[in-house]
C-alpha cells in the first residue's frame, strides 16, 4: 500500500526527509499565524468571527499576482498590498460590519460568510478559475544530497512573516491605538466612558485583520499557490487554529498554526496529496469534539 | 420526615475565590429551609453546585438518596430539583401559556408527551397555574413584553408546573412590589402544603423568610454560620454581626 | 387565527403545482428546482429557526442521500457491482428494464433518506455538544470533509463522479415524472412540519431557542429533540438529494456538496422570508428561485455575485426577513396578542 511505502519512506529508509516535511509545515505554519492572529483578533474585540477570513487572504495574494506581473519588487508589493487591503478591511466594516455588530452571533458568521461568497465569485470572474502562483525565480537550496530542497523564496516568507508578527505585537502592547483596541476589547462601554470611540477602535481592529490577511495572502501567493475558491480552507484553518488556542493567547495560536502545517504537510506525505484540503477540517472537528470532551467535564458545553 | 437533599462538606472555589468552604446542609422532604447571609457570601454558588452548574471541588451532594454531584443540569432535573434564577430566566419569545406547556415534567414516565398536541389537558393545567400566580389575563402576551415582577411570577408558575419534588428559589421577592410581596408568600405555602413541593429558598428579605422558613442556614464569607429554626437565628449575635458588616 | 388565507394559499400552491408545468411544459424542470429549494428551506429551518442552531452544512445529507442512492441504484440490478460500474466510467450503460429501473430508484430514494438520517445520528454524537457559531462552522466543517472524502473512494467513482442509470422515457415524461417526485416530497415535508410545530415539540425546539440552558434546567431533554429535528432534516435532504441525483444524470463532488451555492441559499431564502416561521421559508425560497431564474438570463455569469449581495443586504439590512416583518406590523394576523395598554413598546416584538 502507498501509504505503508511512504511511511516506511519518512521513517525506515530516510528519515532526513523529516527535515523537508517539517520545515515545508512550518513555512506555511507561519502563514496560517498570521491569519489566525487576525482572526483571534476580531472576535476578540468585536465578537465578529470572520467566515471570509481565507477570502481576504487569497484576495491578499490576487493583489499580489497583479502587481507582480507589473514588475513591482517584493517589499513595495507587501507594502502596497498591506496598505491597499486596510482601506479595503475599513470600507467593509463601515458597510457592513458596523451594523451588525449587535445582532445575534448567527448574523455575524452569515454575513462575513455571504462577503465570502461575493468575494470568491468576484475573483472568480476577475482572475479566473484557475490555480495561480508568484514565480520568484530565486535560488533554491539544497541540503543533504538533495534530499532537502528549500526555496529560498520560502525562508523569506518566513521571515517576513516573523517580522510582521512581530511589529502586530510590538503595535498592540505600546502604541496608544493597540492599547485602545485592547481596552476595547476587555469593557467596550468602559472604554466609551475614558472616551474612547469604540467604532473607530472596531473599524481600526477589522481594518487590521485585511491587513494581515492581506500580508499572509502575499507570502502564500509566493510559497504555495492560489485559486478564488481556496479561501475556505485558509478561514477553516483560522478557525481549528484559535478554538484550539483560545481566544487572547498569542504563543498557542503560534504554537497550534505550526502544529496545522505540520499535521497538513505529514498527512499530504504519508497519505497522498489528494487529502490535503481534508486534513485541517479534520484537525477543526477533532479540535471542536476535544473542546466538547474537556467541557463537559466541567458540566458545560462548548459555546 | 427524611432529607431530601444532603449536602456534605462541599467545597467550591473559583479561581483563588474560596465561594464555598465545607459546607453542610440538609433539607427535610416537604420543609420549607431558607438560606440567608450578607451579599457575596456564598448562597448562589451553592445552589449552582447542587443542581450541576458546576462541578464541585470536594463532598457529596445527595438528592433523595442518590449522588448528584456528577450529573448534569437536565438529569437532575429530571430527577426533580428545579430551581429558578435570581435574574428571573424565560421563553422570552414564546407567550406565556406556551412557555408553561412547555414546562410539563419530562421525567422518565411521562415521556409520550413528546408530540402531543397543544390543545388538551397539558393546556388546560397551563392555564390553571397562571390563575393561581394571577397571570390569567396575560396568558396570551408574549413573555418577553411582561413587567419583571410579572416574568418572576410565571417563572414560578412555570416551575409548578413541572412537579418538582424539590424547588430551589433564588431570591424569589426581589425586584417586587412590596404589596404583592404577601400574595407571593400565600402562594408559596400553598405551593408547599397542597402540592407537596419541598422548598429551599435564598433570601434577604429578613420579614419573608423568617415567616416562611421552618429551618434557616447562614452563610458568610463562604462559610456555614448559624442554622436552626427562624426565632434562634434571629436573636442569634454572630447572625446579626455577619449582616452588620462584622467579620 | 388566519384559516380562510390558509386555505386560498394552499389552494393556490396546489393549481400552481398541478397546473405549472402543464402550461408552462419548458419550466417543468425549473419549478421542479423550486419545490426542491422550498424543501431545503423548510427542513433547513427546523433547526435553523425553530430550534436555534444554524447549521451550515445540511448538505452534506443531500450529497451522501445522492451517492447512496446511486449505490442502491446500480448494484440492485447490475451484476458487475458497483466498483467495476464507477471504474468503466460513464462506458459501461447496464439495460435496465422500465420495472427495474423505477423499483431501483424508488428503493434508492427511501435508502438516502435513511442513510441520511443514520448519518444525523451519527454526527449528533459529536456535533449537540457545540453552541452557536461553532455548531455552525462545525457543520460546514462536515460538509466540506464529506465532499473531500468521497473524491477519494474510487467506489464512488472517486473525482471521475457516478453517471447515473438511463431514464426509460422521452424528456417530457422524465421532466413531469422528477417534477412530480419533488413536488409530493415537499408537500409532505410541509404538513409534516405543520404537524410538528403544533405539537408539544415545536414548544421544545423553541425553547430551546429561546433559553436553552432554561430548558435543560427544565428537564426537557433537548439531545432528543436536537436528534429528531437534525434526523427528519437529514432525511428529507437525502431523499431530495437521490432524486437531484437521478434528474442531473450525473453526480460528482460539486453536483452532491455544492456547499458555496446551495449549501447557503437554503439559509439565504429562510432568511429573506423569516426565521423560524411555517411559511417563511417557502416564501424566501420562491422570491429567491425566482430571482436566481431572472438574474441568470440578465446577469449570466454575475448572477452569483448578485445572488452574494442579495444575501449581504438580507442580514444586514433586513434581517426578520419577510414574515418577521409582516408579523412585527401585523401581529394580529398571526394570533400573536397585543397587549393594548403597552403597545408602543410591543411594536417592537421580536
Amino acid at each position: 500500500m502507498v501509504m505503508l511505502d511512504n511511511l516506511q519512506l519518512l521513517f525506515v529508509w530516510a528519515p532526513i526527509i523529516n527535515v523537508q516535511v517539517i520545515l515545508e509545515g512550518i513555512f506555511v505554519g507561519a502563514v496560517f499565524a498570521l491569519s489566525a492572529y487576525g482572526l483571534a483578533l476580531v472576535w476578540g474585540v468585536m465578537n465578529i468571527k470572520n467566515l471570509a477570513q481565507g477570502d481576504f487572504v487569497i484576495m491578499g495574494g490576487y493583489l499580489a499576482l497583479a502587481l507582480s506581473s507589473a514588475n513591482v519588487p517584493l517589499p513595495l508589493i507587501l507594502i502596497i498590498v498591506i496598505v491597499f487591503m486596510f482601506v479595503y478591511g475599513w470600507g467593509i466594516y463601515a458597510l457592513m460590519i458596523r451594523r451588525i455588530l449587535d445582532q445575534d452571533m448567527f448574523v455575524s458568521l452569515l454575513a462575513t460568510f455571504g462577503l465570502s461568497l461575493l468575494m470568491q465569485q468576484v475573483m472568480n470572474l476577475v482572475f479566473g478559475p484557475e490555480v495561480q502562483t508568484i514565480d520568484m525565480e530565486l535560488p533554491n537550496w539544497d541540503f543533504f544530497d538533495n534530499m532537502v530542497t528549500i526555496p529560498s523564496s520560502k525562508v523569506i516568507s518566513l521571515g517576513l512573516a516573523a517580522v510582521i508578527a512581530l511589529a502586530v505585537v510590538i503595535f498592540m502592547k505600546k502604541s496608544r491605538a493597540g492599547q485602545a483596541i485592547r481596552a476595547t476589547a476587555q469593557d467596550p462601554r468602559a472604554a466609551r466612558v475614558l472616551g474612547i470611540d469604540t467604532d473607530k477602535v472596531y473599524a481600526f481592529t477589522f481594518a487590521l485583520n485585511s491587513a494581515l490577511c492581506g500580508a499572509a495572502g502575499v507570502l502564500v501567493s509566493i510559497i504555495w499557490v492560489i485559486q478564488p475558491f481556496y479561501g475556505i480552507t485558509y478561514s477553516v484553518r483560522s478557525f481549528a487554529i484559535v478554538t484550539a488556542a483560545g481566544l487572547g493567547n498569542l504563543p498557542g495560536v503560534i504554537t497550534a498554526a505550526f502544529g496545522i502545517g505540520l499535521f497538513e504537510k505529514y498527512v499530504g506525505m504519508i497519505i497522498g496529496t489528494a487529502y490535503e484540503v481534508a486534513a485541517p477540517v479534520s484537525i477543526l472537528l477533532m479540535v471542536l469534539i476535544w473542546r466538547q470532551i474537556s467541557m463537559k467535564r466541567n458540566r458545560q458545553v462548548v459555546r | 420526615m427524611s432529607d431530601i437533599i444532603t449536602v456534605d462538606n462541599v467545597s467550591k472555589a473559583y479561581g483563588g475565590v474560596k465561594a464555598n468552604v465545607d459546607i453542610s446542609i440538609s433539607v427535610k422532604e416537604g420543609s420549607i429551609t431558607g438560606i440567608i447571609g450578607p451579599n457575596g457570601c456564598g448562597k448562589t454558588t451553592l445552589f449552582n453546585s447542587i443542581v450541576g452548574y458546576h462541578p464541585i471541588d470536594s463532598g457529596s451532594i445527595k438528592f433523595d438518596g442518590q449522588e448528584i454531584s456528577n450529573l448534569v443540569v437536565g438529569d437532575i432535573a429530571r430527577l426533580g430539583m428545579l430551581r429558578t434564577f435570581q435574574q428571573t430566566r424565560i421563553y422570552s419569545k414564546m407567550d406565556c401559556v406556551d412557555n408553561m406547556q412547555i414546562s410539563v415534567s419530562h421525567r422518565k414516565g411521562s415521556r409520550s408527551g413528546l408530540f402531543a398536541s397543544r390543545r388538551g389537558e397539558i393546556r388546560e393545567r397551563a392555564e390553571h397555574l397562571l390563575e393561581f400566580v394571577g397571570l390569567y389575563s396575560k396568558r396570551n402576551l408574549i413573555s418577553g413584553d411582561l413587567s419583571f415582577g410579572q416574568q418572576k411570577l410565571l417563572e414560578f408558575a412555570m416551575a409548578l408546573m413541572n412537579q418538582p419534588k424539590v424547588l430551589l428559589l433564588d431570591e424569589p421577592t426581589a425586584g417586587i412590589n412590596p404589596t404583592l410581596i404577601n400574595g407571593l408568600i400565600d402562594r408559596l405555602h400553598k405551593a408547599n402544603q397542597e402540592l407537596g413541593i419541598t422548598l429551599c429558598v435564598i433570601e434577604h428579605n429578613m420579614r419573608v423568610i423568617m415567616n416562611l422558613a421552618e429551618h434557616i442556614y447562614c452563610l458568610s464569607n463562604g462559610k456555614m454560620l448559624a442554622d436552626g429554626k427562624p426565632e434562634e437565628l434571629q436573636s442569634d449575635q454572630r447572625v446579626i454581626d455577619a449582616y452588620l458588616g462584622g467579620h | 387565527m388566519i384559516k380562510k388565507n390558509t386555505l386560498i394559499t394552499y389552494g393556490g400552491l396546489a393549481l400552481f403545482g398541478v397546473f405549472g408545468p402543464i402550461l408552462f411544459p419548458d419550466y417543468t424542470l425549473s419549478i421542479a428546482y423550486l419545490w426542491m429549494m422550498v424543501l431545503m428551506a423548510s427542513t433547513w429551518d427546523i433547526l435553523g429557526g425553530q430550534m436555534g442552531y444554524n447549521s451550515l452544512g445540511n448538505i452534506t445529507f443531500f450529497g451522501a442521500g445522492m451517492y447512496i442512492s446511486a449505490i442502491v441504484q446500480v448494484t440492485m440490478f447490475y451484476d458487475g457491482g458497483m466498483a467495476e460500474y464507477t471504474s468503466a466510467m460513464g462506458s459501461i450503460k447496464p439495460e435496465f428494464t422500465d420495472s427495474e429501473y423505477f423499483s431501483g430508484l424508488y428503493l434508492g430514494i427511501i435508502c438516502a433518506g435513511i442513510g441520511a438520517l443514520l448519518l444525523s445520528l451519527i454526527f449528533s454524537t459529536f456535533m449537540f455538544g457545540l453552541r452557536g457559531p461553532y455548531f455552525a462552522i462545525g457543520s460546514l466543517g462536515l460538509a466540506i470533509a464529506a465532499a473531500e472524502l468521497t473524491i477519494t473512494m474510487d467506489y464512488v467513482g472517486g473525482a471521475s463522479g457516478i453517471s447515473m442509470p438511463l431514464f426509460p422515457g422521452e424528456i417530457e415524461f422524465r421532466s413531469t415524472f422528477f417534477y412530480i417526485l419533488c413536488f409530493i416530497l415537499a408537500a409532505l415535508a410541509h404538513f409534516l412540519l405543520r404537524w410538528l410545530y403544533s405539537t408539544q415539540f415545536g414548544l421544545a425546539i423553541n425553547a430551546i431557542r429561546d433559553d436553552e440552558d432554561k430548558a435543560e434546567a427544565m428537564g426537557i431533554p433537548t439531545l432528543v429533540y436536537k436528534q429528531i429535528g437534525w434526523g427528519i432534516a437529514a432525511f428529507f435532504m437525502g431523499c431530495i438529494g437521490a432524486i437531484a441525483g437521478n434528474m442531473a444524470g450525473f453526480i460528482d463532488k460539486e453536483v452532491a456538496y455544492p456547499i458555496p451555492t446551495f449549501g447557503i441559499f437554503m439559509v439565504a431564502m429562510v432568511l429573506l422570508g423569516g426565521k423560524g416561521t411555517l411559511w417563511g421559508p417557502v416564501i424566501g425560497a420562491i422570491i429567491f428561485h425566482v430571482i436566481k431564474e431572472t438574474t441568470w438570463t440578465y446577469l449570466l455569469n454575475l448572477q452569483w455575485v448578485a445572488l452574494g449581495l442579495i444575501l449581504i443586504i438580507n442580514i444586514v439590512y433586513f434581517q426578520q426577513g419577510l414574515m418577521g416583518w409582516l408579523q412585527t406590523k401585523y401581529p394580529e394576523m398571526f394570533g400573536i396578542v397585543v397587549d393594548e395598554s403597552q403597545k408602543t413598546s410591543k411594536s417592537e416584538a421580536k
